[in-house]
């Protein structure tokens, strides 16, 4: 699991959605296993990476299930019937997620936290390597943002995918994430968070008459 | 998930209302035909009188099928309209194929009169209507295709589809303020819509229209379901968006320009019964929206041809009105009583 961190429009979700290919890409290439990311077919992309965006859903009137069910659509014949397996991944995603009750809900009727719930399980439904996650946790109190960085983590370590996100919330990511991309305006910097306080990365993250980092206990302190 | 198992019920409830309805839509009209004697003509029997199998079946079941195929027709292309651009006031004519229509048999018949001495435009009758306004929905659909092709936002699409629709309103216009009072009428009279009038032959040309309207809503089906998310997670889901959006587009294009060419500019349906059928089976699937359109448009088009031929009189109302008048209240109630719009 890493996170992309960095100030306001540095380009964090431009990097994510580029990576996701839901923007084109401005310059240069990028791979996926080796192969470049413009040769993917949509349906091939599709079972590769899955996202979960900041925008907000069309329809609100799909219930959790069926939303959920659409992320099987690359794998689904032209009318999108689901078969046994599909169903059998369904399952396994609203089980993962911790949705079974709220199944047959509307999606107008849940939370900003329940919603985001159940757009991870549609990630996870679309079984791919890959989940990229725009800003998952803006929007939700406290209690519900550390709640999807745990299961983002639980995610990522059950059933070995590579989630990416974007987030504002870096003391969480310093103690959940394995990884972290630092985004600055000169340079930026990769690696294990414990490497990176070391380096005293998040230091030059912020302009230092705002704020300063504490390395001791990995946090931010307001200047005063 | 078990959609088609939850749904056959209602489906064989409303099939059974539509052929009810086809039944009462022919059995009623200016000529009064006993019910037996229909009954009779349409299972091919004689009857007594050669003149009511004339009517049955020269008139009557023509103009009836008329009603079906537009209803259908149009309901289907304003849920795919609604769908793609995900706004709930979108119907089969944003892309300004009514206008484009509307221009063509404007052209034909108040322009022709004022070029009378460059052309010769002698005749204008229901076939030259249908030749003229078919090509000016096509044009337009032509250019918004382009357009399509250029711009990648959905929303500005429908931006330029609205204001083609005021351009050729103008054009309209201008052409109406120099136009005589007889063909002023003959064109309003056009625009007042009609599903009376056509032959076997045009009826069979509009069935295929639609049909390949149909076909190619059908095939769209998951496409159109991932736009439930939005654009750019139905893209994520292996979408070809480019091309679905095409296919969607000369869908509409086909099913709403086929049946203005045919029937005039019919209002309402459109916009309407794709909120109807969302309201009453309470879901945004279009495995289950796509066929349930068809039949609701098809069954709310009989009942406003029935009332739009006054039965027993000789008159005969102008339906384009009629499917405003008798769709919009229900509408209104169904809107009211579940105090929640699904959309």
């Amino acid at each position: 699991m890493s996170a992309i961190v960095g100030v306001n429009g540095i380009g964090k979700s431009t990097l994510l959605r580029t990576l996701g290919k839901v923007q084109p890409r401005l310059s240069g290439i990028i791979l996926l296993m080796n192969k470049e990311l413009k040769d993917y077919s949509p349906i091939d992309l599709a079972s590769s990476i899955s996202v979960v965006l900041t925008e907000p859903l069309a329809s609100k009137n799909l219930t959790v299930e069926e939303l959920i069910a659409l992320g099987r659509q690359p794998y689904t014949n032209w009318i999108g019937k689901l078969s046994d397996n599909d169903k059998k991944k369904i399952l396994e995603a609203i089980a993962m997620v911790d949705l079974d009750g709220l199944k047959s809900k509307k999606c107008y009727e849940l939370s900003d936290g329940q919603l985001q719930r159940v757009m991870i399980a549609r990630a996870l439904a679309q079984d791919t390597s890959i989940i990229l996650l725009d800003e998952p946790t803006s929007h939700l109190d406290l209690h519900h943002k550390i709640q999807i960085l745990k299961l983002l983590k639980h995610i990522a370590h059950k059933t070995q995918k590579t989630i990416l996100f974007t987030s504002h919330e870096i003391e969480m990511a310093i103690q959940l994430c394995d990884k972290m991309l630092i985004m600055n305006n000169e340079y930026h910097e990769f690696g294990e968070p414990s490497e990176l306080i070391q380096k005293k990365s998040f230091e030059r993250l912020f302009p230092s008459d705002s704020v300063e980092f504490d390395a001791k206990i990995g946090s931010f302190k307001i200047k005063k | 998930m078990e959609s088609s198992n939850k749904y056959s019920v209602p489906f064989v409830l409303l099939f059974l209302a539509l052929v009810l309805f086809f039944g009462i839509n022919i059995s009623l009209g200016s000529v009064s035909i006993p019910l037996k004697e229909t009954l009779n003509a349409i299972l091919g029997g004689d009857l007594s009188n050669d003149q009511w199998k004339y009517i049955v079946w020269n008139y009557r079941i023509p103009k009836a099928l008329t009603a079906i195929l537009v209803g259908s027709g149009l309901a289907l292309s304003g849920l795919l309209m609604q769908t793609l651009f995900r706004n709930p006031l979108a119907g089969p004519f944003v892309l300004g194929i009514s206008s484009g229509a509307s221009l063509g048999a404007a052209i034909l018949i108040m322009g022709a009169a004022m070029l009378s001495g460059l052309f010769s435009f002698g005749m204008i009758n229901d076939v030259s209507l249908a030749i003229a306004s078919s090509i000016g929905s096509f044009l337009v659909l032509l250019v918004v295709v382009m357009v399509a092709y250029r711009i990648k936002d959905t929303m500005a699409l429908l931006i330029i589809g609205l204001m083609f629709g005021s351009i050729t309103a103008a054009i309209v216009s201008v052409l109406s303020y120099f136009t005589n009072a007889e063909k002023l009428q003959q064109y309003i009279y056009w625009s007042f819509g009609s599903v009376g009038n056509l032959s076997w032959q045009q009826l069979l040309l509009l069935l295929f229209i639609i049909a390949v309207g149909v076909l190619l809503s059908i095939i769209s089906i998951k496409p159109l379901n991932s736009l439930l998310l939005g654009e750019n997670y139905a893209r994520s889901l292996g979408v070809n968006l480019k091309k679905s959006r095409y296919i969607i587009i000369v869908a509409t294009g086909l099913l709403a320009g086929g049946i203005t060419a045919f029937a005039g500019p019919i209002a309402f349906i459109g916009l309407a019964v794709p909120h109807l059928t969302r309201q009453i089976f309470n879901t945004t699937d279009h495995k289950v929206l796509v066929p349930a359109v068809l039949v609701y448009g098809a069954i709310l088009m009989l009942i406003c041809d029935t009332i739009a031929q006054l039965p027993t009189s000789a008159n005969v109302l102008p339906i384009n009105a009629i499917t405003s008048i008798v769709g919009a209240p229900v509408v209104i109630w169904l809107l009211v009583r579940k105090k929640k719009m699904i959309f």
